[in-house]
């Protein structure tokens, strides 16, 4: 597969790492905010061909992963609806919430589905004009557009029975709390390569600037992870900080314009509550007013429902780079894919799930 | 974040609800994906695809980055580093069966994938 | 809710015996024993795979299966959509227990069909299955001698299910299994994996193929058996990776063999549409199910000579070493990923679903 292959290629790693290695005379602490960057280099090994100097910690950018857990509870309220048809990405099914997760609420009889794409739920509405269909809008900006597109034609084309959960979060608000926890121990980041693609990375100079640290936007195959940490110990050696981009072959500074233009019609910056961290504000999307009647929450009046997570869900300290999910107690015995306790043992994008997958206890 | 997959413009077409859609193929396996996000696309070209939608064109000569970048590299071809579950050497490579398919992830020749990486790259 | 999935419209070959504008579904009558019973048995369960022990039509059949051991398997089929590209569900339920018992290093004889039919089945789509199953009998030179029909009320079933049970001969001296497997053991698998989980899946996420994705869906009796005429007891075991594709197969023969396995993802073969397809659905292939591949143990020093055997056989086009048996730690599965880097195989936790976000 073009654009794929070469960058798996083993010769170049070889290479990239004994770059990295030549480069490293001091420890450094990196992050990677995107659980598809965790998922690769957990998959490919690459954490472990690192050179001891260099730590990953994994960061919180798996969308499914900070989802509030009374969000969740709001989507099994609507599931369990009759007149309702519940869609969603699959990742989402099983994310427990305060007693059952979306498979269970399926198998108790209530219409879950998987889609591939927002705009097949919208089809789904209107192929089913006797039912109301829920689309859970879970993403972070990358996911935005798709989603804004959803509302978007369901405004345009009158299709009232359709209507979107959000849970939408925003990166740079994350960055800014991790950064400015006095706990922090990152000096460098891998920024979201997909998150870019669409906002570019414009936003992401003043946060390099304030706090003094490297940030290279980084894609999601083994070479641009490898090529990535180089250009990120490179500015650390050097002392450099700012925005440098490895993955310019789909990212450019100012992102995707019609993307961008569309998603800020249809959304606006709303504060958001991150499960395992709390509530950052400015730091997620809601639906504009003009788009109250295909929002979720103001139509199914979900504002009463919330919840706190258990506190044996250690998810907030892994998704802040301060705990390895080996180093929770209850990983792999309280808390395993089967029976997970919080979102990122679940999510195809979690950390949590990368180590146990990927067998790593320590 | 999330899964992003890079494919390749088939064709495109208005569609129903009047949202610019099109044909992706990814290695032979063809989705339908909406366009709307690179307008003026063309057959042929390659697009990153995230749940149905292109959020990205790919840059040709920018995707070569990495391999220049290697080139500007010192040349380290000569330094064997150990790595762990290093390929067991009592499996030969003459073990590949003949008229194999594409065994899973790259090959680890020069020119493979179809990209053009550095012309010196030596396995 | 959709009884039938989608397939082309007109069967192949014979026209359905009963006439379609007088039954074209099933009834819960078509299972309560009485007439209509009998001309469902008869009219088309027969036609369709009939042979002189089952038109007996007795309580059980009578075999004589010659002296010495025998292997017997069974196995439930319940897949949806029912017409797949490649096969459908009647087909991978003879090849299904066909293969089971090949792998035990049997030759299969004797199959049963057991037939949970919900109220409403097209008639049409039971006599395509039937004519099916009977294809896939004939090919994996076995015979249907006994069999059940039952039908639930609409809603309690999908349609239809098929439980098949097997039986095969050993021959003298044949020992295959886990217990046989050594450290140094070369593992081998027949050609391109996930081709089946692809197939049933693009149908249902609506992929489109620029050339179709077929089910894997065969029988190994005839590749299996050739592989142990030329090995012999150098061949230590076999498998057959369905659900939870190869990693689930080599996890549990770890398992039971309290070995360790390492296997390199450069050498899985795959065909290059389905890894396009688990790429964009986030899938990893080792998890996928194949219903026509086998896993092969074998003595290190005799690898080079199975797999040709493999490749020179119709079904083990594109066959290939994947790794070897290591002393430890038992029960470990690892691969080596294509950029060196090293991970472990886990056993599969729940369904693995598309990954999209």
């Amino acid at each position: 597969m073009k654009y794929v292959d070469e960058y798996r290629d083993e010769a170049a790693a070889t290479r990239l790492l004994e770059g990295i290695r030549a480069r490293a005379t001091q420890p450094w602490t990196l992050m990677e905010i995107c659980g598809g960057q965790t998922h690769t280099l957990v998959k490919f090994g690459i954490d472990r061909m690192l050179p001891e100097e260099i730590e990953l910690v994994h960061g919180p950018g798996c969308p499914v992963c900070v989802t509030p857990l009374e969000m969740i509870d709001r989507a099994i309220a609507l599931a369990r609806r009759s007149d309702v048809i519940f869609t969603s990405f699959g990742d989402m099914l099983r994310v427990p919430g305060s007693e059952i997760d979306l498979l269970g609420v399926k198998a108790q009889g209530g219409d879950v589905r998987i889609v591939y794409s927002p705009l097949d739920a919208v089809t789904l509405a209107k192929k089913h004009p006797e039912k109301e269909v829920v689309f859970f809008a879970v993403g972070f900006e990358t996911t935005a557009p798709a989603n804004a597109m959803a509302v978007w034609t369901a405004k345009r084309e009158g299709i009232e029975n359709f209507s979107m959960l959000v849970s939408h979060v925003l990166v740079p608000p994350a960055m800014e709390a991790i950064l400015a926890d006095p706990q922090n121990r990152v000096q460098g980041f891998l920024a979201a390569g997909h998150v870019c693609a669409v906002m570019g990375y414009e936003e992401y100079e003043p946060l390099a600037e304030k706090h003094r640290t490297p940030m290279v936007v980084t894609g999601f195959e083994p070479l641009d992870l490898l090529q990535g940490i180089l250009m990120t110990v490179e500015m650390l050696e050097e002392g450099r900080y700012g925005v440098e981009n490895q993955y310019a072959r789909a990212v450019t500074r100012d992102g995707n314009a019609p993307a961008r233009n569309l998603v800020a019609e249809v959304f606006e910056v709303s504060d958001r509550k991150w499960r395992g961290i709390g509530a950052i504000p400015c730091s997620g999307f809601g639906l504009r007013d003009d788009y109250a009647p295909w929002d979720a929450m103001r139509k199914f009046h979900m504002e009463g429902i919330s919840a706190d997570e258990p506190e044996e869900c250690h998810a907030g300290e892994v998704l802040r780079g301060l705990m390895k999910p080996p180093d929770c107690p209850a990983f792999g015995t309280l808390c395993t894919p089967e029976n997970p306790l919080g979102a990122p043992m679940v999510s195809s994008e979690g950390a949590c799930a990368a180590y146990f997958q990927y067998g790593r206890t320590g | 974040m999330c899964l992003g997959v890079p494919g390749r413009v088939v064709d495109v077409q208005p569609s129903p609800i009047g949202v610019p859609m099109g044909k992706v193929s990814f290695g032979g396996v063809v989705k339908e994906v909406c366009l709307a996000y690179v307008p003026d696309v063309e057959p042929g070209e390659y697009v990153v695809v995230h749940v149905g939608f292109a959020i990205s064109r790919i840059d040709e000569e920018e995707a070569d980055e990495v391999f220049r970048f290697l080139e500007s590299m010192d040349e380290l071809d000569e330094i064997h580093i150990p790595q762990p579950g290093e390929s067991d050497p009592s499996l030969p490579d003459r073990f590949a069966s003949p008229g194999a398919a594409t065994a899973g992830g790259a090959s680890s020749g020069p020119g493979s994938g179809g990209a053009e990486p550095s012309t010196d790259d030596t396995a | 809710m959709t009884i039938s999935s989608a397939g082309p419209a007109l069967s192949q070959g014979p026209a359905c015996p009963i006439p379609i504008d007088r039954y074209p579904t099933i009834t819960l009558a078509h299972g309560g024993g009485g007439r209509l019973s009998d001309i469902l048995v008869r009219e088309l369960l027969l036609e369709a795979y009939g042979n002189d022990e089952l038109e007996r039509l007795g309580d059980g059949a009578l075999l004589d299966l010659g002296p010495g051991r025998l292997a017997f398997s069974t196995d439930s089929f319940v897949v949806y959509p029912h017409f797949f590209p490649g096969g459908d569900i009647g087909s991978l339920a003879v090849h299904g227990t066909v293969n089971d018992v090949a792998m035990c290093g049997a030759t299969p004889k004797v199959l049963s069909i057991g037939l949970i039919l919900e109220e409403g089945f097209p008639m049409e789509d039971l006599w395509r299955v039937a004519q099916s199953i009977r294809a896939a009998a004939d090919e994996a030179g076995v015979r249907i001698v006994t069999g059940d029909t039952k039908v639930v009320d609409r809603g309690k079933g999908d349609g239809i299910f098929i439980n098949t049970t097997g039986i095969g001969v050993l021959d003298e001296g044949v020992d295959l299994g886990a217990h046989r497997i050594e450290a140094g053991d070369a593992i081998l698998v027949s050609g391109p994996i996930a081709n089946h989980g692809i197939a049933i899946l693009s149908l249902r996420e609506g992929l489109e193929f620029e050339t179709p994705i077929e089910t894997d869906s065969a029988s190994l009796h005839d590749i299996a058996t050739r592989l142990r005429d030329v090995l012999g007891g150098d061949l230590h075991a076999m498998r057959d990776p369905t659900r939870g594709g190869v990693a689930s197969a080599l996890n549990e023969l770890a398992r039971t063999s309290g070995r360790g396995m390492h296997i390199e993802e450069s050498r899985l073969p795959l065909d290059p549409p389905v890894r396009g397809a688990c790429e964009i659905l986030g899938l990893d292939p080792l998890y996928v199910a194949n219903e026509g591949k086998l896993i092969a143990f074998v003595a290190e020093d005799r690898a080079d000579e199975a797999l040709e055997v493999l490749a020179g056989h119709l079904l083990g086009r594109g066959a290939a070493l994947i790794g070897r048996v290591t002393e430890g730690p038992a029960g470990r599965v690892t691969q080596k990923s294509t950029i060196g880097g090293s991970r472990v195989v886990e056993m599969l936790s729940g369904e693995q679903l598309p990954r999209i976000c």
